[in-house]
């Protein structure tokens, strides 16, 4: 994996969010404030406008300065959380041009990690959380496992699956719709809906390659 | 969607050239990143107050920089958290030898934000989290009570002890006290647009109210069949009351705040109702605030917040105050 795997997934997602755009500000109008589609649209427009800027670069630099650039560019709880996400993710990456899938898991789940401190909000609390931590522990298992990269790839698409599925029966106890109490259960997550959509879409990817 | 706009990528920024423009006596306006402070530089070993949140519940909170207030407000998009390098160009420019005072309202975006500038800069920083809005449950495993209204009463309040020279803790503490003494309930009448989405954030039918409403149209307690004046403003004092629980003789603030799209008018008619409830109950109004200061963009509704009063904050309350929303005493 390089930076051009990082923006060709960049531009992917980007197509995928923009289909998924009207079903994903709906939720958020049912338990949220309605924005989290825009912040998510205009981080990742953010995202593919650095190209220019770091396509020569390792991939910690990189994702040094793309944390920069959503946790600036997005505001609000998205910023701060993929803010965190990708800093935490060059911090744990090295100075190569390219990686192999093992480090690049393992920069993605003490991503995670970090994201679960900042958030304060772990699986069961109806947030993107129920996607992130049980794919990143799905993805950590497989590596451990020596499992074939593709089956692996299966796996955290249904895990993501899983996890967004399983907001919608949860009562919310973080974020904004824990405003909502029990009238926030019936309701997928917005969040969780949005980051299974772009971890199914890179997941995907990988598996055609 | 009608509103005054020429794109809604502009919005934020040619307001804010206005807000500048409008008040240059009093406040000066960065754009990238964007913040405001105040024109007159902060004097060296006062204490540095610092707010932000999203755009939106103008005049909040760049309408309360200026002398008395505070010192930084860092606004972000519309309904959206400002991000942590707003608030380490704000330092850059009014940290004074004193500490930093964050004034946070509870919302996770902005806990998250200010947390991070928090850990990004070097000198001493306290963070006064406002969380007054009693329509929410309170937990310590969930997200907890919103921050809303009250959060302007601890700016005046916390303004003055710091240009009267309070150190960084008495700041944070008595912040800390008036957001513990304060209770905040609101009900929207109508919805509010979003510049970015173009479209009503929720619907509410003609003859609906949601009760316990958030700052940015997010849904309350319930939503209710519309009630009369009086009927709807016992409600909010009842639940703020029964958390609050004020004794008989405690003093008082009744801070009646529109949320943009309410005349004057109903909020003074708010005002009557409400005091006629709080004479009946034997408390006090000492203090008395009526007007939009914590809005949620063209949002038709109110909010009532009560907020005990001693000496000491009936003191700073009345202190000198110089900003585009609210001035007195000079």
């Amino acid at each position: 994996m390089s930076v051009d795997f990082l923006i060709k997934r960049a531009k992917e997602i980007q197509v995928v969010i923009d289909s998924h755009a009207l079903e994903i500000e709906k939720l958020d109008q049912e338990i949220g404030d309605g924005d989290h589609i825009f912040n998510i649209q205009r981080g990742i427009k953010l995202v593919i406008e650095l190209e220019p800027i770091i396509k020569d670069l390792s991939m910690s630099k990189a994702l040094n300065q793309i944390s920069m650039k959503v946790l600036s560019g997005i505001g609000g709880s998205s910023g701060a959380l993929f803010g965190t996400l990708f800093m935490t993710m060059a911090k744990s990456g090295n100075l190569d041009k390219a990686i192999d899938y093992k480090k690049g898991i393992e920069m993605f789940a003490s991503g995670v990690e970090a994201v679960k401190q900042r958030g304060k909000a772990d699986v069961g609390e109806k947030t993107m959380m129920d996607v992130l931590i049980p794919v990143a522990d799905c993805l950590k298992k497989g590596i451990q496992n020596n499992k074939n990269p593709k089956d692996l790839m299966r796996e955290a698409i249904e895990t993501a699956e899983k996890g967004m599925l399983s907001t919608k029966n949860l009562l919310a106890t973080k974020g904004r719709a824990s405003f909502l109490g029990k009238r926030s259960i019936g309701h997928i997550d917005p969040g969780a809906r949005s980051s299974q959509l772009m971890i199914k879409t890179v997941c995907t990817s990988i598996l055609n390659s | 969607m009608k509103k005054f706009m020429n794109s809604s990528d502009d919005f934020l920024k040619e307001s804010l050239q206005g807000f500048g423009a409008a008040h240059k006596d009093i406040v000066t306006c960065h754009y990238d990143p964007i913040f405001i402070i105040r024109s007159q530089p902060t004097k060296k070993g006062k204490v540095a107050l610092i707010t932000g949140g999203g755009s939106g519940h103008e005049p909040m909170h760049g309408g309360f920089v200026g002398y008395g207030m505070l010192d930084a407000a860092c606004p972000g998009f519309v309904f959206s958290s400002p991000s942590p390098d707003q608030m380490i160009a704000a330092i850059e420019k009014v940290e004074s030898d004193a500490g930093v005072l964050f004034i946070v309202k509870n919302y996770s975006g902005d806990i998250m934000n200010f947390q991070m500038a928090a850990e990004m800069m070097t000198g001493p920083s306290e963070t006064v989290m406002t969380n007054d809005d009693v329509a929410v449950e309170d937990s310590s495993f969930t997200t907890g009570r919103r921050g809303v209204a009250a959060t302007v009463i601890v700016e005046k309040i916390v303004g003055s002890l710091a240009e009267s020279g309070g150190s960084l803790q008495e700041c944070k503490n008595l912040g800390d006290k008036i957001n513990k003494n304060s209770g905040s309930m609101g009900v929207a009448l109508s919805s509010c647009i979003v510049p970015a989405a173009g479209k009503p954030t929720f619907e509410l039918g003609a003859d609906e109210m949601e009760f316990g409403v958030g700052i940015h149209g997010e849904p309350g307690r319930r939503r209710d069949k519309i009630k009369s004046a009086q009927e709807i403003t016992n409600e909010l004092l009842n639940a703020i009351i029964e958390d609050l629980k004020p004794e008989n003789k405690d003093e008082i603030l009744l801070f009646v705040n529109g949320m943009g799209g309410t005349p004057l008018s109903e909020l003074y008619l708010i005002y009557d109702n409400a005091k006629k409830t709080l004479d009946n109950k034997n408390i006090k109004i000492a203090r008395s605030l009526v007007g939009n200061y914590c809005t949620s963009l063209e949002m038709q509704g109110a909010s009532i917040t009560l907020t005990k009063l001693d000496q000491e904050t009936v003191n700073h309350w009345d202190s000198a105050v110089h900003t585009a929303a609210i001035r007195w005493g000079m």
